[in-house]
């Protein structure tokens, strides 16, 4: 007996390679933003499905901050090489040498130059028409109205006010010489769906998302974790061990980590659906926030 | 905490088989919407602890209900939109149950909004439709019901919201159900559930409400989780439409691309259109590998057993059940642009993965979408709907919306602005002879026209002649061609500067994609008449031997060229003079094997005032007749 039902999963999925295909199929020159996260993961996994058995024909770009959790930069590196992806990565070359970062500069500084002027920058020099982002709807409200093939004019900046109509399945994909799309293929995904397609396809995720005992210190009111020598080391000197997971990766100095027993998926999904009972008495539920993606797109461009 | 662990691991394999319902809100922000979507948020979420946690859920859902919950923090997108004076759009909102996951598009209701409200009715299986049980059907609900049918949602959910302020009263719930059934008996909505309830006191959404004992159907939020939508794809017609063409090496040829409709199964004998060529499914490769079949809304790669080229925007269907392949339709459209329908514009049109141009022949008629009478038109503004019929350059293969929505659906693309200035839906293909036929001039005020520095006094001394159009129009066979270069050699003998158009020539190049049909026939004809206007203003005489047969298309081919200079010659032939000449194109035509031929299944009005009348057979008399009109005319 054949079954004609899908499930959501396979149905957000099918949606997902839809959107990857129609991109390479009217684009020159298309990108997919990778920022090594959970979301991150899950688009670049649906991108080799859409064109299995095949190679994927646009490379994946990521913006090193210089300042990313040193697992992150191996994880990336590593899973790039097994699964034969083009990788670019990019960085602000004149940011880095001036040493910018966030225990020197502040956070607001170091984002906005070693990841927004970057990101702007790599677009520029690799005249990319088209960039896939991991974004998803219900991450925060203002992307609840955002289109999927959301439009950027030649300085890469959103126009709320004026996004084009999005009906069906039927993406319009006209640009002016100049103008570029950000393409978000987990639109209609949540983040329980992200964790459910992570478990269901055994999709590799930095270990960084399960707890695990780590050297901590508290900075700014966080939980921040020791990466490297670069910490001040009257700080890191501070540093104790504790039973941690981090919800977002991001800059290391930049990103709490909480504490946490969950060290398999299941038990993560557990954590956050308890979670969200204590928080919803006082805020609208903001689930994991997902690193650099979130943070770029508050700055108005993702 | 071991059996909380195996709660956790049962909930997760539960969760991930659950389906999909996506759900289209639209209301206007007093008639109880946000609260109501705000409770079935707010309740679903108790409803995933639940899961975790059965005695807090009872506890917490007594607790909570008739509380003031302040349901506006989970819909802070609006009221943030509200704040800062953003245009309100469609917002998506998520959530769950056991049972199922749902996407609610929530729009505003306004009928400055209706271009928001199609939209998020385009992925809808299901649309719930607020009423106030104090104000019963007003014009918002007729509109928005109208909308939901034209976008062929299948399942309409009436929510007779408020029922607290009129005491729970049984007869105003009947009085509105049967108000509500009159006006939408016709609107071919083939699921409609009334409920009444009371959102802000939890009524009826998610638990049946004591206060309404006579009510005995399900709550909003039951009747969300069971509503049966699998069925309401189509799995009949298989349509895959080619997106991409997979080719990593020699080895492998892959056609990918998402199932619109239909089911397709290895082995299955397929036809590619355009082309017609046919193949052998070799292999289906979905998003776990290989698999045996696949349906709609899969995406999928398919390999064939032969070795044929297929381009993207090209369709594999099954050989027995094709769809139509057709360049003239009638489609229902919304107009979705801030600016004015221009019916000169040539539009891209997006339908499926083929995007090619388009134009508006004719406006049928619009709908006022609050009384949903029909109207006269010249063009549609922003959020009108209604009627029309519409030419594409190159043919579509489409089925009508109401059979296949996927295959039914369109956009137009704006050639300029690139803006997606309206989306429709097929009714289905035009007949061939009631496609309207009108010359779409473009204006010609809106061109700057460079001015020559030649003078028109110049030219004509130089040719000693000047420019006009001779326009020879009669039946196929009827000497038109004959007479046209027979006048071409004689005026070109006595020194004149002459072109000749004909048909076939203009046909072979020019007008290339062009078929037979009226409105083709009148883009030709204007193309034409443009070529013999520019050819005029330089002097030149132009000898136009065309068919041309509707009076209204000749009179619109002379305006072009210029009254004055237009001269209409008639070949005054019959049918049975012109089957005599031509019979074997007479022939097939009334053997049906050609469409659409003049003086056979073709009109052809004679001219009311040619010019100059000819007889075929007087052959040497015409010539003289030309040659003498044209110096009384001081042409020559």
């Amino acid at each position: 007996m054949e079954n004609y039902n899908l499930t959501h999963l396979r149905e957000l999925e099918a949606e997902a390679i839809h959107i990857i295909r129609e991109v390479v199929a009217e684009f020159e020159n298309p990108v997919m933003l990778y920022s090594i996260g959970k979301d991150s993961s899950v688009m670049v996994r649906l991108a080799e499905k859409a064109f299995a058995p095949g190679k994927v024909p646009f490379p994946l770009m990521h913006i090193d901050s210089k300042w990313k959790f040193r697992e992150m930069v191996e994880f990336r590196d590593s899973y790039a090489k097994k699964n034969n992806w083009d990788l670019i990565v990019e960085y602000n070359r004149e940011g880095f040498e001036k040493g910018i970062g966030p225990f020197t500069h502040g956070s607001k500084v170091h984002t906005d130059v070693m990841k927004t002027q970057a990101l702007l920058a790599a677009l520029d020099k690799h005249q990319f028409d088209a960039a896939f982002g991991g974004a998803r709807r219900d991450e925060e409200k203002s992307r609840a109205k955002e289109r999927i093939f959301s439009f950027r004019d030649q300085f890469h900046q959103w126009d709320p006010k004026n996004q084009r109509p999005e009906l069906w399945n039927i993406y319009n994909a006209k640009v002016q010489k100049g103008e570029s799309i950000r393409v978000f293929p987990l639109s209609n995904w949540t983040e329980l769906d992200i964790w459910q397609y992570i478990r269901l396809e055994n999709i590799p995720i930095v270990p960084l998302y399960y707890a695990k005992e780590r050297p901590i210190v508290e900075y700014n009111g966080a939980l921040v974790l020791v990466d490297d020598e670069r910490m001040p080391k009257e700080l890191a000197a501070e540093a104790t061990m504790r039973m941690v997971r981090f919800r977002t990766l991001g800059c290391y100095p930049l990103t709490g980590a909480v504490e946490s027993e969950a060290d398999t998926i299941e038990k993560i999904v557990e954590e956050m659906m308890t979670t969200t009972k204590s928080e919803r008495t006082t805020r609208v539920i903001d689930f994991d926030q997902d690193g650099s993606m979130e943070q770029k797109k508050r700055e108005g461009y993702f | 905490m071991t059996n909380e662990k195996l709660n956790i691991q049962q909930f997760l394999d539960a969760d991930e088989k659950k389906d999909l319902l996506r759900i289209l809100t639209a209301g206007s922000v007093d008639d109880g919407k946000s609260t109501l979507i705000g409770r079935l948020l707010y309740d679903s979420k108790l409803l995933y602890e639940d899961h975790l946690d059965a005695l807090e859920r009872d506890s917490k859902r007594v607790g909570h209900a008739g509380d003031d919950i302040d349901y506006a923090l989970l819909l802070d997108g609006l009221k943030a939109e509200r704040e800062q004076g953003i245009t309100i759009d469609v917002a998506y909102r998520y959530f769950a149950t056991n049972k199922r996951k749902f996407i609610i598009a929530d729009t505003p209701g306004h009928e400055q909004y209706t271009r928001n409200m199609v939209t998020g009715a385009s992925t809808a299986n299901l649309a719930i439709l607020l009423v106030d049980a104090r104000k019963g059907v007003i014009a918002q609900t007729k509109r928005h019901t109208f909308i939901v049918s034209l976008l062929g949602i299948k399942h309409v959910v009436v929510a007779i919201n408020k029922m607290d302020l009129v005491d729970f009263n049984e007869d105003v719930y009947n009085r509105i159900v049967e108000e509500y059934k009159t006006f939408s008996t016709g609107l071919n909505i083939p699921d409609i559930r009334f409920i009444p309830l009371s959102a802000l006191k939890g009524d009826n959404v998610v638990d049946k409400s004591e206060r309404m004992p006579w009510y005995t159907g399900k709550t909003v939020l039951d009747y969300l989780e069971t509503v049966h939508v699998h069925s309401d794809r189509n799995f009949q017609d298989f349509r895959f439409p080619v997106q991409v063409v997979n080719r990593p090496d020699i080895n492998f040829r892959g056609f990918a691309g998402t199932v619109a409709s239909g089911v397709v199964r290895k082995g299955d004998k397929i036809m590619v259109m355009p082309s017609g060529k046919t193949s052998e499914v070799e292999r289906i490769i979905g998003s776990n590998g290989e698999q045996d079949y696949a349906f709609p809304p899969q995406a999928i790669t398919l390999t064939l057993k032969d070795e044929i080229d297929i381009s993207r925007g090209e369709m594999i269907v099954h050989p027995d059940n094709t769809p139509r392949k057709e360049r003239h339709f009638e489609a229902n459209l919304v107009w979705m642009d801030e600016s004015k329908m221009d019916l000169h514009t040539s539009f891209y049109i997006k339908h499926g993965t083929r995007v090619t141009k388009a134009r508006i022949d004719k406006i049928i008629y619009r709908v006022n979408i609050n009384t949903l009478e029909k109207n006269e038109c010249e063009a549609f503004g922003l959020n009108e709907i209604g009627r029309a019929v519409i030419t594409t350059a190159q043919p579509l293969f489409f089925d009508p919306y109401a059979r296949n929505h996927q295959n039914g659906a369109f956009v137009l693309i704006d050639p300029i602005t690139h803006f997606t200035c309206a989306v429709g839906m097929i009714i289905d293909k035009r007949d061939i002879d009631s496609l309207p036929s009108r010359i779409t001039d473009m204006d010609r005020k809106k061109i700057h026209k460079g001015e020559s520095l030649v003078k028109k006094t110049e030219r004509e001394e130089r040719y000693a002649q000047k420019g006009a159009t001779l326009w020879i129009t009669g039946l196929h066979g009827s000497g038109k061609n004959n007479l046209a270069y027979q006048l071409e050699k004689q005026l070109f003998d006595m020194g004149k500067t002459v072109v000749l158009l004909d048909g076939s020539t203009i046909r072979s190049g020019l007008s290339r994609e062009l078929d037979h049909s009226p409105a083709d026939r009148a883009e030709h004809l204007r193309r034409v008449a443009h070529i013999a206007r520019i050819l005029n203003d330089q002097g030149i005489i132009t000898i136009c031997s065309f068919i041309s047969p509707l009076e209204d298309i000749r009179n619109q081919v002379g305006e072009i060229i210029g009254k004055e200079r237009f001269h209409v010659i008639y070949m005054d032939a019959d049918v049975e003079k012109g089957r005599k000449a031509r019979p074997e194109l007479y022939e097939l035509a009334e053997q049906g094997k050609i469409e659409d031929l003049p003086g056979i299944d073709g009109v052809f009005e004679i001219p009311a005032k040619p010019d100059i009348v000819c007889q075929p057979e007087e052959d040497g008399e015409n010539r003289k007749k030309v040659v003498e009109y044209l110096e009384e005319k001081e042409v020559i």
